[in-house]
């Protein structure tokens, strides 16, 4: 019983692991689905994100749920500007060139923030309250805000997909993708379609990160680390399939969490075993469209 | 005044001879030190630019320019991979004539380096590794071991925490040459004292962000004290999510084998409180500590010197003092040679106060064990430790016939 306990404990572990994986790459699948970008600075706008937030909090005073706003809008912008300035003049190239555009974009911006704040990283404390969430049964215990971490991101994901899925902006944004020319001769504005679609995708990231800040100490690497495993989680579910990413990326926190109880060394080698897998068995994905 | 042709040659002639041979006596005149760290990743601040700072400190104050001797200083990202850092260590070796090579932390990449010093045999100066292996096994007559090693650690906090009552340990150990060297170092000291080492779990390095899932493996275990077998950020998240998870509640303690003054300020005093660790250099322990810390001036991110930053300055400090008294065209032809003279010599500076280099090139100095302050405890910005225990430098250390280093036996 004891051990069943533990054993659970570490599952849901991975399946709030997951909701992390889910959230960020849903922005990649929502940037690569409507864009064919693949943005590789996804990783430094979930960084900016939980930098915003201790920015926020320490230079002005502003506390977490307001920053929960505020820093997705901020980063967000930042996206727009560089959406206009450097990835538009790619949208017709191939994806090569987006992805280096990227990953050096994403190398410039964490040199820049670790120049400036060092590495070791910085302190986000969540208010005070989550306790009532915590979770609580001999000893399997979940910290709250780990609870409100899960709840919280399962809930953005589904909004997400209901927005893009069901609603007429969503069909816009899926009619603009498939024939551009013809969803403008309509007289909607397909550029700055495009420009919101990569903003808001960025802005995911940076939700993603300010959810992180308190649980991870926010520092430039922070999403070096997690980006690798989250283009893993995209290519397993179907690149630019909102629904794959969103359901692998609960799966592989899952699985992750298996691996944990049964062979812990292999938590992070698992992911990239089943990708590889995947991709011999069904080269488009779990729920890609070959 | 008329120009012919044969001025016009000659004055070209010794036009060109000047510069080329003013730089030929240049070169045999310019000792060339490479600092060689991690610059962007997870030991960043421990080491980083901060070491650079302070090796250029040591460099002014050694006085050896106004001897006419030339020194330069380069510095280098090894990225925490053995690959990179010793491709870096050969490049500055064979085309840019670099002498010796300062701090070098994370050991897998330490003991590259030290391969790559001993073959063309120039100077390895390590501050920032930990392996004990580079003055056993593994050591090397070109090499010195200035600031700390896993034996130490081992001996000055697992000693301290078995004292304490710990008897039962669980390592969450770093998976590379550092971790597996500080695991087995302190699971000596355990054994030693009578205590039982229930099990351990080895977490991928570098890239491991959550620790909540080593940590509830080692709480199932049961054992008392939970040894962290890491360092810089990994140990910062470790300690962050036990206090999340409230590891400690049942009664477990931590063990931070290895906790930089660095760390402690990004875990801040409210989560570290209570925190045992060893360390040989601390900015606030004594006066010549102090006057050190503020000749080294602002640190890059404002950071307050760590002991890896620090013994990189003594240790070119020293070396800088054995080339004075060596010459240069002796020091440069044979790093060997110039070790011997480091250690033919004592050691004297501010961070580290009177020293030794043993003949296997481990640097001999006192340990000391500190508590990190409670938030009440701390008076100024920096504030947090309170010294536990001092180990003297004869006992700091293991005893030179145990490490099996090939330079004693001969």
């Amino acid at each position: 019983m004891e051990d069943l306990l533990f054993d659970l404990q570490l599952v849901a572990l991975g399946i709030t692991n997951g909701a992390f994986y889910a959230l960020l790459s849903l922005g990649l699948a929502v940037i690569f689905g409507m864009l064919n970008v693949i943005n590789f600075a996804h990783g430094a706008q979930f960084m900016m994100g939980a930098f915003v937030a201790w920015m926020l909090l320490n230079w002005l005073g502003i506390g977490y749920w307001p920053s929960l706003i505020l820093s997705p809008l901020i980063v967000g912008l930042i996206g727009v500007v560089m959406e206009r300035l450097l990835i538009r003049p790619l949208y017709k190239l191939d994806h090569l060139y987006g992805l280096l555009l990227t990953f050096g974009c994403a190398l410039v911006i964490e040199g820049l923030f670790r120049n400036y704040f060092g590495a070791s990283g910085l302190r986000y404390s969540p208010p005070p309250g989550f306790d009532a969430l915590d979770l609580e049964y001999g000893d399997f215990f979940m910290p709250g805000y780990r609870v409100w971490v899960l709840l919280a991101g399962t809930a953005i994901c589904v909004a997400t997909w209901l927005v893009i899925e069901k609603t007429k902006i969503g069909a816009y944004l899926r009619a603009a993708v498939e024939r551009p020319q013809l969803v403008q001769a309509f007289g909607i504005n397909v550029p700055l379609m495009m420009t919101l679609t990569y903003a808001a995708g960025v802005a995911l990231a940076a939700l993603a990160g300010v959810l992180a800040a308190p649980v991870y100490s926010v520092h430039p690497g922070m999403g070096a680390n997690f980006i690798i495993t989250v283009f893993a989680v995209v290519v397993i579910g179907g690149m630019g399939s909102i629904l794959g990413s969103i359901v692998t990326g609960f799966l592989l926190g899952f699985v992750q969490g298996v691996t944990d109880v049964v062979y812990s060394e292999a938590s992070q080698t698992v992911v990239f075993v089943i990708m590889a897998i995947v991709l011999l068995t069904r080269p488009a994905g779990l729920f890609g469209r070959a | 005044m008329s120009l012919d042709r044969r001025t016009l040659l000659a004055g070209a002639a010794a036009w060109g001879a000047l510069p080329w041979r003013s730089a030929r006596a240049q070169a045999a005149n310019t000792i060339r030190i490479g600092v060689l760290n991690d610059q962007s990743g997870l030991y960043r601040d421990l080491s980083g630019p901060g070491s650079t700072q302070a090796v250029r400190l040591a460099v002014q104050e050694s006085g050896i320019t106004q001897r006419g001797i030339n020194v330069e200083v380069i510095e280098a990202d090894h990225q925490n991979r053995p690959d990179v850092g010793s491709t870096v260590a050969r490049q500055w070796i064979d085309q840019q004539g670099v002498d010796v090579i300062v701090d070098v932390p994370t050991s897998s990449v330490a003991l590259a380096v030290n391969n790559v010093v001993k073959e063309k045999n120039k100077v390895f100066i390590n501050s920032g590794a930990a392996t004990s292996d580079l003055t056993g096994a593994q050591c090397s007559p070109n090499t010195v071991h200035w600031t700390y090693d896993t034996y130490m650690l081992g001996k000055g906090t697992g000693g301290a925490m078995v004292r304490a009552g710990g008897n039962t340990w669980f390592f969450i150990t770093a998976d590379y040459a550092f971790g597996h060297a500080l695991e087995r170092d302190t699971t000596a000291f355990i054994t030693a004292a009578g205590g039982r080492v229930l099990g351990s779990v080895r977490t991928p390095f570098p890239g491991t962000t959550d620790f909540s899932s080593f940590l509830q493996q080692a709480q199932r275990s049961r054992a008392r004290v939970i040894g962290l077998a890491n360092a810089g950020g990994d140990t910062i998240n470790s300690i962050k999510q036990a206090a999340e998870f409230r590891i400690t509640r049942g009664g477990t303690k931590l063990a931070g084998l290895l906790v930089f003054v660095t760390d402690v300020h990004a875990l801040g005093l409210e989560v570290a409180q209570g925190l045992v660790l060893t360390e040989t250099f601390y900015w606030d322990l004594n006066d010549k500590t102090r006057a050190f810390t503020n000749r080294l001036g602002a640190m890059p991110g404002n950071v307050k010197p760590s002991m890896v930053q620090a013994g990189c300055y003594a240790g070119v400090l020293h070396y800088l003092k054995a080339v004075a008294d060596m010459g240069v065209q002796a020091a440069k032809a044979s790093g060997a040679e110039a070790v011997n003279r480091m250690k033919a010599m004592p050691t004297s500076d501010d961070a580290f106060g009177e020293g030794t280099i043993r003949p296997d090139g481990r640097k001999l100095h006192p340990a000391y064990l500190f508590e990190v302050k409670a938030p009440s405890e701390s008076r100024a910005p920096w504030d947090y430790y309170k010294l536990v225990a001092t180990i003297p430098a004869n006992e700091a250390f293991r005893p030179i016939t145990e490490g099996q280093c090939s330079l004693v036996r001969s």
